[in-house]
């Protein structure tokens, strides 16, 4: 019993002080993904999340200013404001009408700050280069190790 | 030639059809002339899988615009390189591939135990069809390469077109990794099946003893062997082609490769324990099981985009057929197991905690956690939904906080491990063992902390690496001195013949010097730094020791697109030192862009210059430049890890010597038909 006791300890100590740090990196990093019609519909400390929005970028849109890219989303119907403030420059499949993912935070004036765009070109559908990558569109993330 | 690689695919789901079934009935009947023609079944099936995967290569070569998959992924001026690599750059064609691949597998099993294991083979032979037919679905009736184009004609019928040329395969492939990359990566994942399949075979079969542990050893470090391969692969790959200067940033696909990898592991591990204690044998059958449902995950999580895809709900039609194929596994394996659980009892228990029990025991609960972190967190966006209504998911802090700490912990583990004796290990001989490499790293942790070093998990990697570095080289040390002693040969022999007698031991200590090695790099990425500039002709940019002059802004075409190129000199303490040339690609059949990152790479750093594009407010160049330290031993160690498990897979030499009795235990009695090597002391394999 003493011998199991130990082990039983020693897993549990393992295993609680890796969950105590997984539930700090989660609070840390989750993102809620919306979509632009439902972004009017939050509310309270929802609207203050960090989270992800998925959309198509409004041909003639995208404005490079000093220090941030301004452009503007369509989804449904409703279009959103964006003002890209990451430092990494856009990836290259980043155009007019390329579909987009943005994360980030709900600014002053219904404008969305972002600070991970991610793009993929319309014109090729097809998500899928083998292995690996296709999944994963071209982003400024800049994650990882 | 579509029409035959189509017909192929259909044959080849009819024998796998007949290799199931036939030996289902086999099984029951013990009929030795239905076991014979089932696995020749088999076999035909393989081969027209070959044939079918031939052809559509075949048409990539021939270019038949014809051929919507051949349209989507190449075109005329795509060099023949880049063609083999079509094959896997769309769904149906990586889906053909992953047949493809476990078609060789599954061949090579057939061919090598034809005559052998005839209780076993049977079962081994209906799991194996069983997976082929699952894939071959796939490829004959939902994603079907073969399909040709179509337009609705006059007459209401469909007429055949044929394109002039096709759209050309994405950039991102266009690059040599990738045509090596998937294939390194899916054969990890389709070889996963072997050990599965005898895994389940010999649970269903009640095969007695340890012996399917031992005969599917091989297959599993192969499989094991790819995968590692592939990962580091497609990390190199990630690094070199997306330019964002790193190599890993847990996406869904990177993470999915990860799972099977982990586990897998764990149960390279673990059967050690089977074999040698007779323990844990229902927890090395679920490693099996669990890794192979991993493998299956991963192909759908890579081939479905359910979780990243940019589209936040996109649904490809194979995502229903993967979870139901996963969910028949799963039905199966805890089918088998309540039926036969029995099989499965333990013949000891653990006796210390500080043992080699032990250190198994941990090892595999630590890449356990390990893979179930990856697994929540990759899956989170899906659960989250599930159960709250809210998509949610995770990013690089969670998984990094979780896996730091769970990667030291198993370096450790690395080091002490293999010393650690069977059942209880004495004061003793742990001083023995550690007390240098102990010295030695803590040493070296305080060298680096009076010279500044302050990264917290870097400094505890560092005296983790110099540890177990120290340990292993400690280990060949002693046993070529042993050797040395008694032929006079030189150390540098000695070692070598060392290993070759033991080659699973060295090869595993080999395997373990060459993670030292990744984790080396992969400490260096905590002193990453990047500069980013808008470069005028002759303008400077200072990075670490380096100083980056924009020296020429040239345009270039070339055959399958045109080439913006940097020409930057890199000065190193204001003497030139070399050229970079980062260039883009703009790809003219599907105007597409893709970044060619220029890299100087040492054993210290990596210089990485990006040219990111043009700015759209002064026109000018815009050079993103990264200085990653020890990047490269990332690489390096991963060459280790392949070259150590080939080593392990090497039979052992006989020991020519005669050993004096005094001195060295008797032979080990006979391991899986080969004597093993002498023991040098107590505690090792």
């Amino acid at each position: 019993m003493k011998k199991q006791a130990k082990f039983g300890v020693g897993i549990s100590v393992i295993v609680a002080s890796l969950g105590f740090l997984a539930w700090l990196g989660y609070g840390e990093s989750k993102t809620y993904y919306h979509t632009i019609a439902e972004l009017e519909t939050l509310k309270g400390s929802a609207k203050s999340q960090r989270m992800r929005l998925g959309g198509t970028v409004a041909p003639g849109s995208i404005r490079h200013l000093s220090g941030r890219i301004d452009f503007v989303l369509e989804g449904e119907g409703k279009t959103l404001p964006v003002s890209y403030i990451g430092t990494d420059p856009l990836p290259d499949t980043f155009v007019d009408k390329s579909q987009a993912l943005v994360e980030g935070h709900t600014g002053p004036e219904g404008r969305f700050v972002a600070e991970v765009v991610q793009a993929k070109c319309a014109s090729k559908y097809e998500a899928a280069p083998g292995g690996k990558g296709g999944a994963a569109p071209s982003a400024t993330e800049r994650s990882g190790m | 030639m579509d029409v035959f690689g189509s017909f192929a695919l259909v044959l080849a789901f009819i024998c796998a059809v007949y290799a199931f079934g036939g030996g289902i009935a086999a099984i029951i009947t013990r009929h030795p002339l239905l076991v014979k023609s089932t696995r020749q079944a088999g076999m035909a099936t393989c081969c027209l899988i070959f044939l079918a995967t031939f052809s559509l290569e075949y048409l990539f070569f021939s270019d038949s615009f014809s051929i919507a998959y051949v349209v989507a992924h190449s075109n005329r001026d795509l060099s023949p390189f880049y063609k083999i690599a079509a094959l896997w750059a769309g769904q149906e064609g990586s889906l053909l591939f992953w047949s493809f691949l476990l078609a060789i597998y599954v061949f090579s099993v057939l061919v090598t135990y034809r005559n052998k294991n005839g209780e076993l083979m049977p079962y081994v032979g209906v799991v194996m069809a069983g997976v082929q037919i699952f894939f071959l679905t796939l490829n004959n009736f939902v994603e079907n390469p073969f399909k040709a184009l179509g337009v609705a004609g006059a007459n209401g019928a469909m007429d055949l077109v044929a394109r002039a040329d096709g759209n050309g395969l994405t950039p991102l492939l266009q690059y040599p990794e990738m045509v090596i990359h998937p294939p390194n990566l899916y054969s990890g994942y389709t070889g996963f099946t072997i050990p599965f399949a005898f895994a389940l075979g010999a649970l269903l079969a009640r095969y007695p003893g340890e012996k399917w542990i031992h005969l599917t050893r091989k297959w599993t470090m192969i499989a094991w062997m790819f995968q590692s391969m592939g990962i580091l692969l497609g990390a190199h790959w990630a690094y070199a082609v997306l330019g964002w200067g790193g190599y890993w940033g847990w996406d869904p696909v990177e993470n999915a490769s990860l799972l099977p990898w982990l586990s897998g592991t764990a149960f390279l591990h673990s059967v050690m324990m089977q074999e040698k204690r007779g323990m844990m044998k229902v927890w090395n059958v679920w490693l099996v099981f669990i890794t192979f449902l991993l493998c299956i995950l991963g192909t759908f999580l890579t081939r479905s985009g359910v979780v990243s895809s940019v589209h936040a709900f996109a649904n490809s039609s194979i995502g229903g057929w993967f979870v139901g194929f996963m969910g028949i596994i799963l039905l199966v394996c805890f089918g088998a197991y309540f039926k036969n659980r029995d099989y499965l009892k333990s013949e000891n228990q653990l006796d210390s905690i500080v043992s080699r029990e032990s250190s198994f025991l941990f090892n595999n609960l630590i890449l356990l956690v390990a893979c179930v972190a990856v697994l929540s967190g990759t899956l989170f966006p899906v659960f989250s939904e599930w159960f709250t209504g809210n998509r949610i998911s995770v990013g690089a802090p969670f998984f990094n906080k979780v896996n730091i700490p769970i990667g030291l912990l198993l370096l450790f583990l690395t080091g002490v491990g293999p010393l650690l004796a069977w059942r209880k290990t004495s004061t003793e001989s742990l001083k023995r063992n550690f007390g240098w490499p102990l010295g030695i790293g803590v040493a070296a942790g305080a060298i680096a902390f009076a010279f500044g070093f302050r990264q917290f998990y870097s400094w505890v990697c560092l005296i983790l690496c110099v540890f177990v570095a120290s340990t292993v080289l400690l280990e060949f040390y002693r046993g070529a001195k042993v050797i040395r002693a008694r032929s006079g040969a030189s150390f540098v022999a000695s070692a070598l013949e060392l290993t070759m007698r033991n080659t699973r031991r060295y090869g595993g200590y080999i395997v373990h010097m060459g993670m030292v090695f990744v984790f080396i790099g992969l400490a260096g990425a905590a002193f990453n730094r990047d500069v980013q500039k808008d470069m005028r002709l002759g303008d400077t940019l200072k990075i670490g020791p380096y100083t980056l002059v924009l020296q020429g802004f040239f345009t270039e075409p070339e055959k399958n697109y045109t080439a913006q190129r940097l020409l930057v000199e890199v000065l190193q303490e204001n003497k030139p030192t070399m050229m970079l040339y980062p260039e883009k690609r703009r790809f003219s059949t599907t105007d597409e862009t893709g970044t060619m990152v220029a890299i100087r790479s040492t054993l210290q750093e990596d210089l990485y210059v990006v040219f990111a594009g043009t700015s759209p407010e002064t026109q000018l160049p815009v050079v993103h430049a990264y200085l990653n330290p020890l990047v490269k031993w990332i690489w390096f160690g991963g060459v280790v890890v392949v070259f150590g498990t080939l080593v392990a897979m090497l039979p052992n030499r006989r020991a020519v010597l005669v050993l004096s009795a005094a001195q060295q235990p008797a032979a080990q009695p006979v391991v899986h038909g080969l004597p093993s090597s002498v023991t040098l002391r107590e505690g090792h394999d």
